[in-house]
């Protein structure tokens, strides 16, 4: 029986982000590939709370929340650090991967899924939002410095599906005049080799995303 | 050079009150800054500009800002009377209770006391879902930190503060002993905690603010 298994999807970039955790430690694992649409007795029993993946399952003790589950895989397993050693820097990646995850994310969501008169209010709310972390990322190579950290895991979505996803809506967000630094992170994250190893093929997630818009813009 | 700690939080803050704790519970000396939300101070909007909220904590110079955040940053730079548990898996635990609290507990007790009918009944259950997942959590624990609070129970604090006041202003009793009974124990035991019950803010002027809060929604019954 493996010791370590991770419940997620394949195109999901919060089970990607404990994947590419789990291999930064160099974590064998075991993964299950789930169906959302018809959820497997043994997610539902290790996430009563949400069902949702991802789940990780470390010796049969189950731990959902992929903020959670990485701050729990830097403190379980030995190897390069997730998270700085110092509290105030520890606080910091804290509070931009929450900032991540309750800001700009929906903020993202919400200009691609937008029609109309809302669609161009919502693109710039979200460049407003992303103006913050264009700030935060001057000078610096990843968000965890020289090394990619709990920020730059947690960014995969806005680092990579993002682009994927304002292509396929036709926005045009992340500009060199109005967020050069954070242009420059991207390109920097999706050339680094580590997390381009840990990021599902561009072809097969283009496809998938197109098909959800398809069947987005049918229902409506 | 004396070391600066400085909260800003605002009297009634339930957020700033997780603060207000830990730094007691690790006999902390701080300065309190005392922000009125409606003409927020200079300071507040510098060391917060992205949400302009309190509570922030100041610490020789550096901001903290977001209460859990905070917790875990006061947990790990003053290592007496810990709040987490040493245990990476009960640690992670707690955080994915903490964050439980705030996303989906929260927002279902208000629902469930200022919605009305059919909404309300529907809020009631949703938030007796929740509840019953805090109390499989209790499990025979007097607190969730176990014999001693810890960080999920200053995560839950507003819950204890916050059940009695709403339940005395719109007559819903939503935390019954009998369906939750070491829930019910818990609302005690927190809140007559030497120093839990030292800082809780001022009950009749609790009672006022959340009346004068809940009065736009509760006046809407047919």
């Amino acid at each position: 029986m493996a010791e370590v298994k991770l419940f997620g999807v394949w195109a999901s970039p919060f089970s990607r982000r404990i994947e590419m955790a789990l291999k930064l430690k160099g974590v064998k694992y075991e993964f299950i590939e789930e169906d959302l649409k018809k959820k497997s007795p043994l997610l539902l029993k290790y996430n009563p709370v949400h069902k949702q993946i991802p789940v990780l399952v470390h010796n049969g003790k189950p731990i959902a929340e992929s903020l959670v589950i990485l701050e729990y895989i830097d403190e379980t397993w030995e190897g390069p650090a997730i998270l700085p050693k110092d509290p105030y820097e520890r606080a910091q990646a804290r509070f931009w991967a929450k900032f991540l995850d309750e800001k700009c994310i929906p903020a993202m969501w919400k200009a691609c899924w937008s029609t109309g008169d809302e669609r161009e209010k919502a693109r710039e709310e979200v460049i407003e939002i992303l103006g913050i972390l264009d700030n935060e990322i001057k000078g610096k190579k990843f968000f965890g410095g020289d090394n990619i950290g709990l920020v730059d895991i947690a960014g995969n979505l806005i680092g990579y599906w993002f682009g994927i996803i304002t292509e396929l809506a036709g926005l045009e967000i992340v500009t060199e005049d109005k967020l050069p630094n954070f242009r420059k992170w991207i390109n920097e994250y999706n050339n680094c080799s580590f997390v381009k190893e840990n990021l599902p093929p561009k072809d097969k997630l283009i496809v998938f995303l197109k098909a959800r818009f398809e069947a987005f813009n049918t229902s409506k | 050079m004396a070391e600066e700690l400085k909260l800003f939080r605002t009297w009634s803050s339930r957020f700033a009150l997780r603060v207000v704790h830990a730094l007691k519970i690790k006999g902390l000396e701080y300065e309190t800054i005392l922000e009125d939300l409606k003409n927020k101070s200079d300071k507040l909007l510098e060391y917060n500009p992205i949400y302009k909220k309190v509570p922030v904590l100041v610490h020789n110079g550096k901001t903290i800002c977001e209460s859990l955040v905070i917790l875990e940053y006061i947990d790990e730079t003053w290592k007496q009377c810990p709040l987490l548990p040493q245990d990476p898996y009960e640690k992670a635990m707690a955080r994915f209770w903490a964050k439980f609290g705030d996303d989906k507990v929260m927002p279902s007790v208000w629902t469930a006391f200022i919605s009305q009918g059919k909404d309300q009944e529907e809020a009631i259950a949703q938030a007796a879902g929740n509840f019953r997942f805090l109390e499989e959590q209790l499990n025979g624990k007097k607190f969730f930190g176990g014999e001693t609070i810890g960080y999920l129970d200053l995560a839950f604090g507003w819950l204890a503060n916050l059940i009695g006041i709403m339940e005395e202003i719109t007559g819903l009793k939503l935390v019954n002993a009998e369906e939750f009974p070491l829930l019910s124990a818990w609302i005690n035991n927190f809140a007559d905690d030497p120093v839990i019950k030292e800082l809780w803010p001022p009950h009749d002027k609790m009672v006022e603010k959340f009346q004068a809060q809940c009065e736009p929604y509760l006046k809407k019954v047919a």
